[in-house]
């Protein structure tokens, strides 16, 4: 049948973009060690080893303690959080956000639109036109050859079209981290996050939802506010690695357009840099157990001198100069997801490795 | 080429024969070797099983309808005096759980396969019974007891509450550590039942498919629901093996200390998924392809014209099966693969459009130049058509490694499987239903409630989910009892979506009820012309045993 010939040219013809496409892609180094943060113990005791370990952080500390104006910012509506009965993303405001919503909203969506009102006219005209009164005796047609062999070719063009960017879209959310990328240990526990910045010496802190007496009197929404929120800077390119600790759960801001995984024994890689200082919310999505719906998650991008005050009222040093985290610095070639062989993590804290 | 000019024997040579050997109540019912028997039995068991996980989405979505928790507790303690809020948060992950497995495994596979396929399937290639009747038997009660299993699983501890919470997906390690108690062994013996009935079921499919066909039938002539059987049933032989043998690793990790998905051990959870989903995507077309070939049936009857492009279709059919088995990892795309292998599911998971392209526009060409009337299988043919048309598109959007970082595991995703699912497979069950009512039960369904259970559905199912793209497009996770405000407004549209659609239930419940009691005798072929399949040269109902003289094929 010539539609199964072109279906296996359609199959050849995707496989062939995959191809091109990978070779523009950042070439994927073979993982030589495993990311040293890896921790694949899920006993809840490393991260209090971690905090008690940073001690180079704690003198540093010291230095410009007058300059610890660090104050939790409000969030601004419409903006990190979803909106009354919205219907669209939320606004993007990192340059992959910007570059998968731009390529969903110019090229899947019209797309889409197009081929499902197609069929839902193709089928109207042929209720109306073919309809039994309209056409009493029916034609004797079972096949037409050529308009098989074009309703396969073009959805296989059209398909190839679309591969294309979104091939794109892969390779840059995979491309390599920079040097100077903040990096960021995240951790998913029954039923909260905890964050380190190893760097900075900021030892693992604990995330949890704030009750919702205390989120209305933040001013921020119940079911997305935290107590300790992540803090980055605006414009820097942050690096975070995550691991689960019980279960798995996954980390997930809409607004970066980022989600990962946070798989026991595992440590996942993924980059996302915020180009507008704000709050920004997501919550855990991956069924986790019974508080699932109540580990939000909060990240807050502020200008660098803030986030540095944040920094130092963390007890940490912003530059990471002194901060003693070796392993964290050196940049891994991998593609943004490390898969340390579980085996081989070793069921370590990071500081213990100092 | 499904147009089958068939020298069907007299109904007579039949009925004097078979008169005195239908088994007594007990015997015909309950030992049923019969295959028509056997699909009635099934037929009636997806029905219990649809109410009652339709019963656990009703709930669902009421508690849904507003901010807040507000019945959770209290449907927990129908099960457990002293459950507590925790256990009310518990009760709803055994809810999502629940509700997933027994439309999954109780509902859309035994009412296709085992009702439809048994029924039908000897029916229309002429051949007298199923291959192996005693087996076909044994398929469905290990079915019945799975259910009964399942069901069982909510009142023993399961965790943190009564019943197993872990997702439909299982997944380690909140089934192994993370969920201490026997609901979840209970669960998972569940699924070894039934994938083991499904996997009996599908053997005698593919013999009774290749060794019965009466003389003259060739493959390249077998009508395509016949077709669309043959590779389910393939799908199921080559998937289920390995769904039985994750769970059952699942069971040792569990219970007797290995470590197969527990990385401290030197095992790793993601395994589990790989395997679940090499399992898990086939069985999303296992739950589909019946239903293909049912629309296929109804629109080349009402058409009153020949199926477009019948090879194209067939062999359509055989590339989704096949295609089906290596794009799995498209439902773990955040699960921290390499970029490789994102671009190749991405890739793959794409090229699964083209068939089911193929399909959509033969059974539009089927429909162009035909002489076509709206009868009520007719209308839910073609609802089936457009909903799954915009349930695929969704499904093209989410194939894409980059957008679904974005889409994966929220409401966006429940949208889509809904709308193949819900709107798709499901539409084909009631559009099958319809169409053979009058030849299963030998009476005509009333015409007037099943016009009007169709646009009530439609629009209830419409209302339900359409909305959900929007929650997830916005962020709203799945599987949450609760969400901030923002989402209430379409979680609330959400559920009064359900309260319509139940209320076309309802209409189809009455229909049946009444047709059954009151509704008209139906002809041998109801449907004129158009219906050339073997079952419509039968009696309505078909004779206790058929074919004894086997039809011959021109």
């Amino acid at each position: 049948m010539k539609s199964l010939k072109t279906l296996v040219i359609a199959a050849a013809l995707s496989l062939g973009a995959v191809g091109a496409a990978h070779a523009q892609a950042p070439a994927t180094a073979p993982v030589e060690a495993p990311v040293a943060t890896a921790t694949a113990n899920p006993a809840p005791v490393a991260p209090a080893a971690a905090t008690t370990a940073a001690t180079p952080a704690k003198a540093d500390a010291a230095v410009p303690a007058g300059d610890a104006t660090y104050v939790p910012m409000k969030p601004t509506a419409g903006v990190g959080q979803p909106v009354d009965a919205g219907i669209n993303f939320q606004p993007q405001v990192t340059p992959i956000g910007q570059q998968a919503y731009e390529f969903n909203h110019y090229i899947l969506l019209p797309v889409i639109t197009v081929i499902t009102l197609l069929v839902l006219g193709l089928m109207l005209w042929a209720m109306a036109r073919y309809r039994a009164k309209a056409n009493p005796v029916p034609s004797k047609t079972t096949h037409n050859t050529f308009i098989e062999i074009i309703w396969t070719a073009i959805p296989v063009l059209i398909l190839a079209v679309v591969a294309v960017p979104s091939i794109k879209l892969l390779a840059a959310q995979y491309a390599p981290p920079s040097k100077d990328a903040l990096t960021i240990k995240v951790t998913g526990y029954q039923w909260y996050w905890g964050y380190a910045y190893p760097d900075q010496g900021i030892g693992e802190y604990v995330s949890k939802i704030l009750p919702e007496d205390k989120a209305k009197a933040a001013g921020e929404p119940y079911h997305l506010a935290v107590d300790n929120r992540m803090v980055v800077p605006v414009g820097r390119q942050v690096k975070l690695i995550i691991t689960g600790a019980d279960v798995i759960h996954s980390f997930a801001v809409p607004a970066f357009w980022t989600k990962m995984d946070a798989v026991p024994g595992r440590a996942n890689e993924t980059t996302f840099t915020a180009t507008k200082v704000g709050v920004y919310y997501g919550q855990c999505s991956e069924l986790c157990g019974v508080d699932h719906g109540y580990m939000p998650i909060a990240v807050e991008v502020l200008p660098v001198d803030k986030w540095e005050a944040w920094v130092r009222s963390k007890g940490g040093n912003p530059s990471g100069e002194t901060a003693a985290a070796p392993a964290a610095v050196a940049p891994t070639p991998a593609a943004a997801t490390t898969e340390a062989a579980p085996a081989a993590a070793p069921a370590a804290a990071p500081a213990a490795k100092n | 080429m499904t147009d089958i000019a068939a020298t069907a024997p007299a109904h007579g040579h039949d009925h004097a024969h078979d008169d005195h050997d239908t088994p007594s109540f007990f015997v015909r019912w309950f030992m049923s070797t019969n295959h028509k028997d056997i699909g009635t039995l099934y037929l009636i068991f997806a029905i219990i099983a649809g109410i009652v996980g339709g019963v656990i989405s009703g709930m669902m979505r009421l508690e849904l309808a507003h901010p807040g928790v507000q019945y959770l507790t209290g449907w927990a303690q129908f099960f457990d005096a002293g459950a507590g809020e925790v256990q009310g948060k518990h009760f709803w992950n055994v809810m999502i759980t629940a509700h997933g497995l027994i439309m999954v495994f109780f509902m859309v596979m035994p009412a296709m396969i085992g009702g439809f396929g048994n029924w039908f399937v000897p029916l229309m290639i002429g051949a007298p019974d199923m291959a192996f009747p005693r087996m076909n038997n044994v398929s469905f009660w290990l079915t019945a007891v799975a259910f009964v299993m399942l069901v069982g699983s909510m009142f023993v501890p399961g965790g943190s509450g009564l019943g197993a919470g872990t997702g439909w997906t299982v997944y380690a390690p909140l089934s192994t550590s993370g969920s201490v108690g026997p609901a979840v062994d209970m669960a998972i013996f569940s699924l070894h039942l039934a994938g083991a009935a499904s996997i009996l079921g599908a053997i005698n499919f593919i013999t009774t498919i290749f060794n019965m066909r009466a003389p003259g039938m060739t493959l390249h002539k077998m009508p395509l629901f016949v077709w669309s059987v043959l590779v389910t049933a393939f799908l199921l032989l080559l998937a289920l093996p390995v769904l039985a043998a994750a769970i059952t690793m699942l069971l040792t990790d569990r219970n007797f200390g290995t470590t197969f998905y527990d990385a401290t051990g030197g095992g790793d959870p993601v395994l589990y998924q790989h395997l679940f989903w090499f399992f898990g995507h086939p069985e999303v077309y296992i739950m589909i392809l019946p239903g293909f070939g049912i629309v296929s049936q109804i629109i080349s009857t009402f058409s009153r014209k020949p199926v477009f492009g019948y090879l194209g279709m067939a062999y359509a059919m055989v590339a989704i099966g096949a295609v089906g088995f290596i794009v799995w990892a498209h439902h773990m795309f955040t699960v921290g693969m390499s970029v490789n292998l994102k671009m190749y599911f991405t890739a793959a998971t794409m090229v699964i459009a083209v068939p089911t392209g193929i399909k959509i526009f033969s059974w539009i060409a089927t429909m162009w130049g035909g002489s076509m009337s709206f009868k009520t299988p007719m209308v839910w043919a073609l609802g089936f058509i457009f909903m799954f048309t915009v349930g695929g598109v969704t499904g093209v959007v989410l194939a894409n490694g980059g957008v679904d970082t974005a889409l994966h595991d929220t409401y966006y995703v429940v949208a889509h499987f809904h709308y193949v699912l819900s709107l798709g497979a499901v539409f084909s069950l009631f559009a099958g239903f319809y169409y053979w009512f009058p030849k299963m039960s030998g009476r005509m369904y009333n015409e007037f409630l099943g016009q009007l259970h169709f646009w009530i559905f439609f629009i209830g199912v419409n209302v339900l989910f359409f909305p959900q793209h929007f929650l997830g497009q916005q962020g709203m996770p799945r599987r949450y009892p609760d969400y901030p405000e923002a989402y209430a407004f379409w979680h609330l549209i959400s559920s009064y979506g359900y309260v319509i659609m139940a209320v076309g239930v309802l209409i189809f419940f009455v229909n049946i009820l009444y047709s059954l009691v009151a509704g008209k005798k139906a002809a041998d072929n109801p449907w004129g012309e158009g219906a050339t399949t073997l079952e419509w040269t039968l009696s309505s109902p078909p004779p206790f045993h058929q074919f004894n003289e086997l039809p011959r094929i021109a």
